[in-house]
């Protein structure tokens, strides 16, 4: 699992942007995760505690989280879905395979109007901050 | 990382792969600390050469590389195997960061990259991700390969990347001149030519066997070459 280098990576974002916008309290960081690459939430939030300790703007911040959704668009039909389902029904293997390397979920997934394995990933991929407030 | 060496050319079946696992054998046989990355999405062969048959991946805050004789690699093939890689446009773009992210390399003196053949998304994106690589260009002496090293060597002029050198692949008796035809020009410095070695197709899969050949005796010297790669860990 590499969710302790993205809390690392994540804390040091957050920081940097307290730091441009010249907050020296964070209160609030709010985090999008990407369907697609399947995240340990839980291991998420353990790093994230352990890595706020090492950045004083952050030591009282609450870390929140959305989903973003995995979204399709099939290149050879145009049909457009979300692979919730299609996640959720792969074996474990290829599930934590696509958590490694989200592009290829090509290998395990088509598209289910056409069968063919050539779409775009629209949404649902990585972790990306949403926003950081306070004062 | 010290210093990072991309190992690309024109076409395939040129050697590429052969040439980047000699130069991360080489190197570490003399006491550096090697990565080596296999970034041909589509036709990864690193693990072949290197003898490592079945996908598996070590986690430990990310993924940890094989080490074979004294070389860390990661390859998208550790994680889909022989299966095929349906990437195109951002995908590529995304696995190549992925891959760069997860894998825990650890100290490293030389990371050596093999690249697909051509001038694609992968090139591109390394020289924008990766601003410190420096280029070493395989080619081999045949036409229908330096045309495409013409426009390799021309491309990565464009693009302000530096190139270590020319690679002469597949060299059958003398070496006619292939560093000259492919328009080299003064400031292309040949680093090697490496004969065609009957032996080299049993070494596959075997580094032991691999280090024996003719082959990897024309890529020691390639190393040789590049100079200041040599220098053991931790200087």
């Amino acid at each position: 699992m590499h969710e302790w280098a993205l809390a690392e990576a994540v804390v040091a974002k957050a920081a940097e942007v307290a730091r441009e916008r010249g907050l020296t309290a964070v209160s609030e960081v709010v985090i999008a995760l990407g369907e697609l690459q399947a995240v340990d939430r839980s291991a998420l939030e353990f790093g994230l505690s352990a890595a706020q300790r090492e950045a004083p703007e952050l030591a009282d911040a609450r870390f929140t989280f959305e989903t973003d959704l995995a979204r399709c668009a099939c290149r050879r039909c145009g049909h457009a879905w979300t692979l919730h389902d299609s996640l959720a029904a792969l074996p474990e293997g290829e599930r934590e395979s696509v958590h490694l390397l989200p592009e290829i979920v090509h290998l395990y997934v088509t598209c289910p109007a056409c069968s063919s394995p050539d779409f775009a990933i629209l949404g649902g991929r990585g972790v990306s901050l949403v926003s950081v407030d306070g004062s | 990382m010290r210093r990072i060496v991309a190992v690309t050319g024109g076409k395939g079946g040129i050697g590429k792969s052969s040439v980047a696992v000699g130069l991360a054998l080489s190197l570490a046989a003399d006491g550096a600390r090697v990565g080596l990355l296999d970034l041909d999405l589509w036709g990864p062969s690193g693990h072949v050469i290197l003898g490592i048959p079945r996908p598996g991946l070590h986690e430990d805050g990310g993924l940890v590389p094989d080490v074979v004789a004294g070389v860390a690699f990661m390859s998208i093939a550790r994680i889909i195997g022989e299966r095929p890689a349906l990437l195109r446009g951002d995908d590529i773009t995304n696995a190549i960061l992925e891959l760069l992210a997860v894998t825990i390399w650890g100290e490293l003196d030389t990371l050596v990259i093999d690249m697909p053949p051509g001038f694609g998304d992968t090139l591109l994106d390394v020289a924008r991700y990766l601003p410190r690589a420096e280029y070493v260009v395989v080619t081999t002496p045949s036409e229908l390969t330096l045309a495409t090293t013409r426009k390799m060597l021309e491309l990565l002029r464009r693009l302000g990347l530096p190139v270590l050198g020319l690679v002469v692949n597949l060299v059958r008796g003398a070496d006619s001149g292939a560093w000259r035809r492919a328009g080299a020009g003064e400031e292309l410095r040949l680093l090697g030519s490496i004969g065609y070695d009957d032996a080299y197709e049993a070494s596959l899969g075997d580094p032991d066997r691999f280090r024996r050949t003719g082959f990897f005796r024309d890529v020691r010297a390639v190393a040789d070459a590049l100079g200041a790669d040599r220098l053991p860990a931790g200087h």
